[in-house]
């Protein structure tokens, strides 16, 4: 790449080096033609790579991402900013946002998960708001071959060794195993702020003459065009691309995050913006913040505190080196700032300033190197409708449920819960540090993660979720399942579902069947939003996600917040004592298309997915969050992947309590996966009152026990397995699968 | 009482030590950048958790180097309270105020989870506050956990009843189990589980009160001092 820095524009026109660039003959004809009315040097094309990247100006999934529902008088910022924020009343407000790093991750998986989650931080102090919270949504290969394992345990270890050392507990999170991801595994990360709303933040540079304020870590050669990087599809002739990836600092991170929120709380006054250099690093922070303010703005080079030696404006540009942030600072107290970078041992610099108009200039060795309208970079890359085409697969579908027959139940649900996707995950949460800023009510392991809001009586409750299995078989309805599921373990832990951001990981949306996906899994997903009053403020798109052709499953990654009113409502997945009282909220069906009994029995994940009903969810929902409100519950748990029979033994598992239980449905339905169910013990107290509440909308089941035996009598048959037993396998089988040592 | 807490780079659980002091058991507690260099102000020292300098080079390796840590050194020296949690362990360590080091757990793997110890020594003045042999649950939060000393300094360690607390489950593959011990002399203590975590019913427990409240509880009594 470094020796096309010397091509002349003629060069570069004749030769099309743009082409690696990432940008396409019409794009560069573009910019020759209509933006610039001129041939563009190396590094304006550079500028405009980055910058009309998908990662940056979401160019193939701007006409979905307008399908979202982003109302709701909760929504102080939407998607736009760095992330969004909704009002949780007392004059504070959550911030939340998610952030793919799939490509790095697969090339580089220790850096790859940790600079995802550093950026996703960055992304919230930006905002002006205290990170409080990571989850992180993670998709693999079967853990059967060593470089799936190699890559699973460095994405954790990533995930942990960033999150960990910057003090930010991880409290939640998802993980599932399909052979689809296994050579483009998914690492989603979301972080979550608290925000005073005088706090607020935008990322603009407004004010001809303002200066603006490089601060952080030095500018390297890392990462250098990694925007367009991980907008391109992969192939295994590419997977060693790996000066791609950038190199994540947290102990930096951490000096910057509370620099950044010192100067944000103590020098409000003289702080006009400041934006985190992400994707596309100093280009996109620094154009974004002129475009969205109306500005122009003009950088020397020459000041931009630099790692390596000699470096060119285009790598200047767009390298993306962690750790760095960019401020605009009311012109005459830059010192000010300065002061407080320096007690963090910071670099802090003025690079540059607002001017008037709306040219983007920079300067470098008293050079200009470019010279272009700041929009044109920001705002105006062009916009593609792309051709949807609905896959041959989904009219390929059988229509008829799959119908598994079982002739020993305890043998399959044991079996069951040994399946990676079901297992318990303990042996890798265990390695990120939950407990750090001493707000976590509930840790990792429960539907949801919950932290307290110091001085308030106020929690907030966070989880993510998709099950891209049922994305695969019906991508507008999985959508809405995704949402749904994420809004479930919210209400069961007690929560108001608030809003959600979302990672949009699909295939290449040039090809019609991919688009079609993401298409109909965005109608999904707002529909699911607007029927539950949970907004998308913010969120980030990963296409291309294909190797070798293959695409992944759809898997638009949900991360829902919710506001726990008051502390008593917060409720865990655990039964809590013997002699409770055993419901399933929600009706019970034969539906097994995409479940995990298909893939177990059948070693695949086909046929027409199951019917779901939003009306009935929202319904669900709305009576369980009542009668926890009602202080009526012990314990809920959502219903998921592997239905009913597995939600009651994870809720058994927490404190090793059993359960006596008797039901109409045949064996087989407790494996069913039948949306919108939670099982929920109630204490003998308020049995009466939680069924005059309930009415029909769910069934007793039975009682919890002081044995150690999960007891079922069904329709057909009686199953039983020791709680113990199931437990040892339910808990051993990944750490069994990833070899790893006690 | 009145309590420094140095906050080192890096340091992050400086806070939730500060908040579990003021808010939960009113004592007075100031949080001091490297840069102090007399502490004579104050009736005990506590060093956080965290990853002070990154970890960088070492756990502690860095942070052993600080103008406070000298303050530190000083006031151990005139027979006051000092504890290290965690990081604050392996600052101490580091810095050869309590003997042994700290190396990476034998997983390999950082571990976060609530651990089951028994107070070994209770006649210390950071632990009258618990029974002889009492069981407490803390959590612990950390990659470089694992306590080690060779044989002649375990064996001087529980000659002199040095041990507070050990592990039911060896977490870490600490040598004789070891989660927290104090010097010779009594007075300064590193313990790699987190105290501060375990003040809320809310957030867990409450078994880590019992550390601060025998630390209060000794400071009006200056006999206690060994």
């Amino acid at each position: 790449m470094l020796k096309n820095t010397q091509l002349t524009p003629e060069a570069l026109r004749d030769t099309q080096a743009y082409r690696e660039l990432g940008l396409s003959a019409d794009e560069y004809h573009l910019i020759t033609d209509q933006v610039l009315k001129r041939l563009p040097n190396y590094t304006e094309i550079g500028l405009f790579s980055g910058m009309w990247s998908e990662h940056c100006s979401y160019k193939n999934s701007k006409p979905v991402l307008k399908k979202f529902w982003t109302e709701g008088e909760q929504v102080l910022a939407g998607p736009g900013e760095g992330a969004g924020i909704i009002d949780i009343g007392d004059g504070q407000a959550v911030v939340f946002k998610a952030e793919s790093h799939n490509h790095p991750s697969a090339v580089e998986p220790y850096e790859g998960a940790a600079t995802g989650v550093g950026g996703i931080i960055r992304d919230i102090f930006s905002m002006g708001a205290k990170p409080v919270a990571l989850l992180d949504s993670l998709r693999f290969g079967e853990p059967q071959d060593t470089q799936t394992t190699y890559l699973i345990s460095q994405v954790v270890a990533g995930i942990g060794g960033y999150g960990n050392c910057i003090g930010i507990p991880t409290i939640g999170g998802d993980m599932a195993f399909d052979a689809c991801y296994q050579k483009n595994p998914l690492v989603n990360a979301m972080c979550v702020g608290l925000l005073e709303h005088q706090d607020m933040q935008k990322g603009q540079a407004t004010g001809v003459g303002n200066a603006i304020i490089y601060v952080g870590a030095k500018t390297g050669r890392d990462g250098i065009n990694g925007a367009s990087f991980a907008s391109a599809e992969f192939n295994d002739a590419k997977a060693t691309q790996r000066s791609a990836v950038q190199v994540g600092d947290p102990f930096m991170e951490k000096l910057l995050m509370d620099a950044c929120l010192e100067v944000i709380h103590d020098h409000r006054d003289i702080l006009v913006g400041i934006q985190d250099m992400g994707a596309a690093g100093l280009v996109s922070s620094s154009a974004e913040m002129a475009s969205k303010a109306g500005s122009g703005m003009k950088l020397n080079l020459d000041l931009v505190p630099q790692r390596e030696k000699e470096m060119t404006a285009f790598e200047l540009m767009l390298s993306e080196s962690q750790e760095r942030m960019l401020l605009c600072v009311k012109d005459g107290a830059e010192k000010e700032v300065h002061a407080v970078f320096k007690k963090y041992g910071l670099d802090s610099v003025v690079i540059g300033e607002v001017t008037p108009g709306h040219q983007y200039q920079l300067f470098h060795h008293g050079v200009l190197e470019a010279d272009v309208p700041v929009d044109a970079l920001a705002t105006q890359a062009p916009v593609y409708q792309r051709e949807a085409r609905r896959p041959q697969r989904l009219d390929e579908q059988v229509q008829t449920q799959f119908e598994p027959e079982l002739a020993n139940v305890s043998a399959t649900l044991k079996q069951l819960l040994q399946q990676p996707t079901i297992a318990s995950k303990r042996s890798l949460f265990e390695t990120y540090d939950s407990q750090v800023q001493t707000n976590t009510v509930v840790q990792p392991g429960s539907d949801a993660g919950v932290i307290r809001i110091r001085q308030t009586d106020k929690a907030l409750a966070m989880t993510t979720d998709v099950n891209g299995r049922y994305l695969y078989l019906n991508p507008r309805m999985g959508g809405e399942m995704a949402v749904a599921e994420a809004a479930r373990n919210i209400v069961a832990s007690g929560g108001q579902p608030l809003g959600i951001t979302d990672c949009l990981n699909f295939g290449n949306p040039e090809k019609p069947e991919q688009f079609y996906d993401l298409d109909e899994a965005a109608q999904g997903i707002s529909r699911a939003c607007q029927r539950l009053n949970t907004p998308v403020i913010s969120g980030n798109v990963s296409l291309n996600n294909e190797s070798n052709g293959e695409a992944i499953y759809p898997t638009p990654m949900i991360g829902m917040v919710g506001l726990i009113k008051h502390l008593r409502d917060v409720t865990t997945q655990d039964f809590k004592q013997a002699s409770d009282a055993v419901y399933v909220l929600g009706t019970t069906a034969a539906d097994f298309n995409g479940s995990e009994l298909q893939k177990m029995l059948t070693g695949q994940v086909s046929g027409e997915l199951f019917d779901f009903d939003l009306t009935a969810e929202a319904e669900n929902q709305r009576i369980l969050l009542q009668a926890i409100q009602a202080g009526l519950v012990a314990s809920a748990h959502d219903v998921s992947e592997g239905g009913l029979i597995t939600t009651i033994a994870e809720s058994c598992f927490g404190r090793g309590i059993g359960v006596n239980l008797t039901s109409q449905l045949p064996a087989v339905q407790f494996f069913a996966e039948t949306q919108s169910r939670f099982v929920v013990s109630v204490s003998m107290a308020n049995k009466d009152a939680f069924e005059a509440l309930i009415k029909n909308q769910g069934t007793y089941l039975g009682m919890t026990t002081a044995t150690d035996q999960i007891w079922v009598q069904t329709a057909d048959q009686f199953f039983d397995v020791p709680v113990s037993e199931a437990k040892e396998l339910w808990e051993g089988a990944l750490p069994c699968l990833l070899k790893q040592r006690a | 009482m009145k309590v420094a807490i140095p906050v080192f780079p890096g340091s992050n659980c400086d806070e939730d030590l500060y908040h579990a002091l003021w808010d939960i058991l009113q004592i007075t507690a100031d949080l001091l950048p490297v840069t102090v260099t007399n502490l004579s102000q104050y009736d005990a020292v506590i060093l956080p958790g965290g990853f002070s300098y990154g970890d960088y080079l070492r756990s502690g390796a860095i942070a052993r180097f600080t103008p406070i840590m000298a303050a530190v050194k000083d006031f151990a020296s005139t027979g006051k309270p000092v504890v290290g949690i965690c990081n604050g362990f392996q600052i101490l360590t580091e810095a050869g105020l309590l003997p042994g080091a700290l190396r990476a757990n034998q997983s390999s793997r950082f571990i976060c989870q609530n651990s089951e110890l028994q107070v070994t020594n209770n006649q210390t003045i950071f632990s009258t506050a618990y029974q002889p042999q009492e069981h407490i649950k803390l959590p612990i939060a950390h990659g470089e956990g694992n306590y080690y000393c060779d044989l002649t300094t375990l064996a001087e360690l529980r000659a002199q009843k040095q041990i507070v607390f050990e592990y039911v489950d060896n977490p870490n593959g600490s040598v004789g189990n070891i989660a927290g011990i104090v010097n010779r002399r009594g007075n300064v203590l590193g313990m790699m589980p987190h105290p501060e975590r375990a003040v809320e019913v809310l957030l867990g427990g409450t078994d880590g009160l019992g550390v601060f409240t025998s630390l209060l509880a000794n400071n009006q009594r200056e006999d206690v001092h060994a």
